[in-house]
Parts: C-alpha cells; sequence; structure tokens
C-alpha cells in the first residue's frame, strides 16, 4: 500500500525520532478492517435505518431477477404447458466407422431414481422392442406363410406410470400396473389406432392380441395423449413382459414429467442420478426457460421492476453517505484524537470508506437474502417453481459493496480533511 | 548533547483580518528527561504552542526542531509518523472513546505507532498497571471518575514508548484530590526519564514542574 511506503520512507528520514518498525507491524489491513468495524454495531438502532435503503434496493433487484427468472418458465408454461414439463433422456449415441451404438445405458429403476429429484413430478421408461424377422401381430391365432406380409405395429414397452408422464387417458379398460411388470404378466395395451386395424372395440372380455404366436390379453385401449401421439400406432407392453419374452435388453428412453420452471435444472441433475459414472454418456432433452413471446412480455415488466430497484438503491446510497456524513460530523473529536496519535489523512478516509462499504455489504446480504425469499415465498403461493441464479445473490452483495464505496467517499474526504486542532477543540 | 526540543525565534499568525499573532518569536530549549510547565492564562498562545510542539500545526515563521531534526522539512505523512512514535497527548476533555473498553482505548494508539502485534496486549496491560487501573480494563469510560479516565488516557498516552509526553490542562477537569493524584503520576513518569511538557493556567500545577515558563500574549520568559 502506498502510505506504508511513505512511512517507511519517513522512518529514514526523521534520523534518532522514529522506530525502524516493520512493515505488517504498522496500520495493516487487518488494523484497518477492526478499526472500521468495531463501532459499526455500537448503534443497532441507527445501523437499521442506514442499511434500510440498501436493503430495499438490493432486494428489489434480486427480487426483480428472480421473479424474471421464475415468470420466465412460468409465462412459457402458458403457452406451451406440456413441452415445458417434459423432460427425455436418451443414451449418447456415438457411429464407429458404420456401426452405431449407444455410449450410455439408462438403468431399469431410472423411474425410481428420477422421482427422487426435487421438481419431477413421475416418471417412465419407454422402449422400443424389435421382433423377429417375419413375426406378425394378429388377433387371430393364424400362422399362414403364405399370407401378404402386412405391416407390423410397432411394440414399446414401458413402464406401468407411463400414461401420467404423457399426460394420456385411457379410452376402455386399464393401464397395466407395476405387479404385471414385476412378473412379467402377457398383457398388452394398445393405441387407439392399432386397435381398430386389429378390430379390437371392447376389452370386457379381453380379447388376445398374438404377438410372433404368442397370446397377449388385451387390457386396455389408449384414449388421448397430450404427447408422445405415436403410441396411438404402438402396442404398449410391460417392460418386465418386453424383456422375458422379446428379449429386451436395455430401456431406450426414460421420460420424465416436471415442474413448470424445472427444466435446466432437472437437465444437469438427471444425467448424475442415472449414470453417476459418466454422465455424459446421456443425452437430455428439457424445455429451456422462456420463450422469445414470454420473454418479450417479461422485459416490458422487468424495466419497471429494475427501474423501482435502481430509484431505491440511489436512495438507498444517500442514506449510507448521509448517516457516515452525520457521523463524521459526530466523531470529529475521534478523528482529531486518530490524528494527533499518529494516523495519516489517508488511514482516516480508508477507515471511513471501508466503515461505509461494510454498511453496504450488510445491507447487499440482508437485502439479496430479503429477495431470495419473497422469489421462493410468492413462488411457494402461486404453485411455481421458483429459480433464482446464485449469481444475482452474490452480484447483490457486490452491489452493496458498491453503493457503500460511492456513498463513504465524500465522508471519507471530508473525514480526512478535518485539522486534528480544530477537532479536538470540538470534540470534548 | 542536542535539546530534544527546541524553538527557534517561533512566531505563529493567523490570517484575519484582524490578523491574529499567537506565538511571537518564541524560542525554548527542552532537554529530554526535563519537567517543564509552560503557564498563561487563557488566550495567552497556550494552546498554539501545544500543537507546534506536538507537531499538529506548523510556524509561520522560524524553526521547531526536534530530537535535532527540524520538522520544517517533514511531509504530512512523516509528521504523523513522528506523532505515532515520539510524541503522546494528553487533553483536558480526556478524549477517550465511549463505545470501546478501556483496554481498547489503550491498544488504539499502537495501530498507528507499529507496535508489533504481538506485543500490543501485553503493554497495553503493562500500561494500565503503571497508572494503577488493571483492574479496570474490560470497563468503558462511561463508568470511570474523572481521575481514573484521566489516568486512562495517560496510559494511552505512554503506550508506545513516547519521547515527549504533552498534557494540555491535565487536570483542567479535574478537583484538587484527583488533580494531586494525576500530577504525581506525572512526577513517577518523569523520574523514569520521560520528558514532559504540562500547558495549563492552573498556577499550583505549574510550580509542580521542576521548571516552569511563562506565556504571555505570544511571548515566552521563564520563571526563576
Amino acid at each position: 500500500m502506498k502510505w506504508r511506503k511513505k512511512q517507511r520512507a519517513a522512518v529514514a528520514d526523521t534520523g534518532d525520532l522514529l522506530r525502524t518498525v516493520d512493515r505488517a507491524d504498522r496500520f495493516s489491513a487487518s488494523d484497518l478492517v477492526t478499526e472500521a468495524t468495531s463501532d459499526i454495531g455500537s448503534r443497532p438502532g441507527r445501523l437499521v435505518m442506514t442499511i434500510l435503503g440498501t436493503v430495499l434496493g438490493i432486494g428489489s433487484l434480486v427480487a426483480t431477477w428472480g421473479f424474471a427468472q421464475t415468470a420466465a418458465g412460468q409465462i412459457s408454461s402458458q403457452f406451451n404447458q406440456v413441452a415445458s414439463t417434459q423432460v427425455s433422456i436418451e443414451p449418447e449415441t456415438a457411429s464407429f466407422g458404420e456401426n452405431s451404438g449407444a455410449l450410455g445405458r439408462i438403468p431399469w429403476d431410472a423411474p425410481e431414481r428420477l422421482e427422487r429429484l426435487a421438481g419431477v413430478e413421475g416418471a417412465a421408461l419407454i422402449s422400443e422392442v424389435s421382433l423377429a424377422e417375419g413375426a406378425a401381430i394378429t388377433s387371430v391365432p393364424l400362422n399362414d406363410p403364405s399370407a401378404p406380409s402386412r405391416s407390423v405395429p410397432p411394440v414399446r414397452a414401458a413402464s406401468a406410470e407411463l400414461l401420467d408422464v404423457v399426460g394420456g387417458e385411457m379410452q376402455t379398460g386399464r393401464m397395466f400396473d407395476d405387479g404385471h411388470d414385476a412378473r412379467g404378466d402377457r398383457v398388452a395395451v394398445l393405441g387407439s389406432r392399432v386397435a381398430e386395424k386389429l378390430n379390437i372395440a371392447r376389452v370386457d372380455s379381453q380379447p388376445s392380441i398374438f404377438i410372433d404366436g404368442t397370446a397377449y390379453a388385451v387390457i386396455g385401449i389408449v384414449g388421448e395423449l397430450q404427447t408422445h401421439g405415436d403410441l396411438r400406432d404402438a402396442v404398449i407392453l410391460p417392460t418386465g413382459t418386453a424383456r422375458h419374452d422379446l428379449g429386451l435388453v436395455a430401456p431406450g428412453e426414460a421420460i420424465v414429467h416436471i415442474a413448470v420452471g424445472a427444466g435446466p435444472q432437472i437437465a444437469e441433475q438427471a444425467p448424475l442420478a442415472l449414470a453417476s459414472e459418466d454422465p455424459e454418456s446421456l443425452k437430455v432433452r428439457a424445455p429451456q426457460a422462456g420463450s422469445a413471446l414470454g420473454n418479450a412480455v417479461q422485459g416490458d415488466v422487468n424495466v419497471i421492476f429494475l427501474i423501482v430497484g435502481a430509484v431505491s438503491l440511489l436512495a438507498g446510497g444517500l442514506g449510507i453517505a448521509n448517516v457516515t456524513l452525520l457521523s463524521v460530523t459526530e466523531r470529529t473529536g475521534e478523528i482529531g484524537l486518530r490524528r494527533a496519535l499518529g494516523a495519516t489523512r489517508r488511514q482516516i478516509a480508508a477507515q471511513f470508506t471501508v466503515e461505509s462499504i461494510v454498511i453496504g455489504v450488510l445491507g447487499g446480504l440482508i437485502g439479496a437474502a430479503l429477495g431470495v425469499l419473497a422469489v421462493v415465498g410468492v413462488a411457494a403461493i402461486q404453485q411455481w417453481t421458483a429459480v433464482v441464479d446464485p449469481f444475482v445473490a452474490i452480484a447483490g452483495v457486490v452491489v452493496g459493496a458498491l453503493v457503500g464505496w460511492i456513498s463513504g467517499w465524500y465522508p471519507a474526504r471530508r473525514a480526512s480533511r478535518i485539522e486534528p486542532i480544530t477537532a479536538l477543540r470540538a470534540g470534548g | 548533547m542536542t535539546a530534544l526540543v527546541e524553538l527557534r525565534d517561533v512566531t505563529r499568525s493567523f490570517p484575519g483580518p484582524p490578523e491574529v499573532q499567537a506565538l511571537k518569536g518564541a524560542n525554548l530549549s527542552i532537554d529530554a528527561g526535563e519537567y517543564v510547565s509552560i503557564v498563561g492564562p487563557s488566550g495567552s498562545g497556550k494552546s498554539t504552542m501545544l500543537n507546534i510542539l506536538g507537531l499538529l500545526d506548523r510556524p509561520t515563521v522560524g524553526e521547531y526542531r526536534l530530537g535535532g531534526t527540524p520538522t520544517s522539512d517533514l511531509t504530512e505523512d512523516q509528521r504523523a509518523a513522528v506523532r505515532a512514535q515520539a510524541i503522546g497527548f494528553v487533553f483536558q476533555s480526556f478524549h477517550l472513546m465511549s463505545r470501546r473498553t478501556v483496554f481498547d482505548n489503550v491498544m488504539m494508539p499502537m495501530t498507528y505507532s507499529g507496535v508489533p502485534r504481538a506485543e500490543r496486549a501485553r503493554r497495553a496491560e503493562d500500561a494500565l498497571d503503571r497508572v494503577g487501573l488493571g483492574h479496570r480494563r474490560t470497563f468503558f469510560p462511561g463508568t470511570l471518575s474523572g481521575g481514573e479516565k484521566q489516568r486512562v488516557a495517560i496510559a494511552r498516552a505512554v503506550v508506545s514508548d513516547p519521547q515527549l509526553l504533552l498534557a494540555d490542562e491535565p487536570t483542567g477537569s479535574l478537583d484538587q484530590r484527583t488533580s494531586g493524584e494525576v500530577m504525581e503520576l506525572f512526577e513517577d513518569l518523569n523520574a523514569d526519564g520521560l520528558t514532559l511538557v504540562i500547558i495549563t493556567h492552573d498556577q499550583a500545577v505549574a510550580e509542580r514542574a521542576a521548571r516552569s515558563v511563562r506565556i504571555s500574549d505570544g511571548r515566552l520568559s521563564e520563571v526563576p
């Protein structure tokens, strides 16, 4: 620091008057901070009034930012409710020359693992099942090699929660359950179009279909689907059944129904939950927070909040400046004393600057905390997912320090210019 | 041997109008280890004298040598460093910080004077023991009597081991009995080798010093 160099120079020029002093022992940074902070808490009432403006300013800025992020997810969901609440996870694929293969693997217990994550409302597995060459799906046990080959509807293996996750409803009958899945029961649920093709309209008598000659009892027909419309053309079997009968070796895809706005977070956590040793091996498709239209609407709201925040911050800065100035006037005697005891003008200025920076940081900390709390509180009441970037809270504290620094500049300058003689006479 | 304090034709005038000459061609020489009182009525230039001796003010004309070094060449930072290490102050109104304990008040000057951190607490305790207030270290100044406050201020003035102690009306706020105690403390410090300059309007206080200098209308004269 500059003043230390100057004081060392002083030692050289003043002969025997001064002892040689180790630099570290003379008004070091820790002395500065101790001197500057030891009186801050001595008047709690005044401290509260001083930091109030900064608390409000930083609080409203942090809250604005948080509301903007939270609402961005929220608004986009109003435009695209379903898309913004669905995440899908598949193994990453790679090509090796002419071959291509999956790099990772989704575990069979993926739904249980995913449901433990905050923001996940349901998870299911769905996999494509490939049938043997020439295998047919029919509603009667025909084995007619001379029959013209007909297109075979796709077969999907799924876990029992599938319909909840994709927003589907049964047209008739019921979905299979975890019991069917665990036992590998030969039951099937049909998509509405495949049911039509197979001439199955009612399931109360449990009609059978034959996949490659094996009978499966049809227990339900899927009707409306909000996503995964391709399931209308598919035959859906329990995963356990497909593993047992049709040689399914690994799940193809995990689909997750999430809370609005949780997309980016789930996208980060899901691969870790499913393949902690190699999260890169899984590919996640998650909705991004915000949409162009949503952002445009939100933009206007933000400007208003930001102006409010900036104005409160200005008021907060003026508050700190005012109180620091008052404190300089009140402590004229102390300043004179310190100067008499050997403080330089710079050390006095530094002390008051650090004091107001600390007040600013305190205001920033409390403001940022209140801002985050406000976002979380409103989100909880509205049943939104609160989204607050930790960077915003840190930035709040930094801005608080900056406000303190700027507001302390003038009072500190005034303090450093006080003549010790005048001060010692004034401050009895 | 060079004198510790040497004033040569020092004049200090304050621009007016009307211009006031608080010191007029003052000459004074004080050796290390002396106990000198500067006595005079109010308005005679006592405070100006103290400020110049304490490097809080500069002469308009003339030279002030401290420890043989001409002080007019020193920068503000150098003067601050000399104040921190070589000069101790005691004031009439004590100037203790009311929101800090007695101990912290005594610790404070050492942050500016470069006493090694490891030594500070021990030296503050020694200084308080020396003024007989070791048992009051955790008290706040507001709870002390006037005499005790002044003794804390004296502990604070000597804690950095100065060469010169300047006291401005040190008994001005004390009753007669406590004044006596404080004066005895000064005499003890002087007996240990500390150079002492007491500025006072009180003849009784002035007479206790080994040497007395009268100041009147900005001029100095030795009291025989």
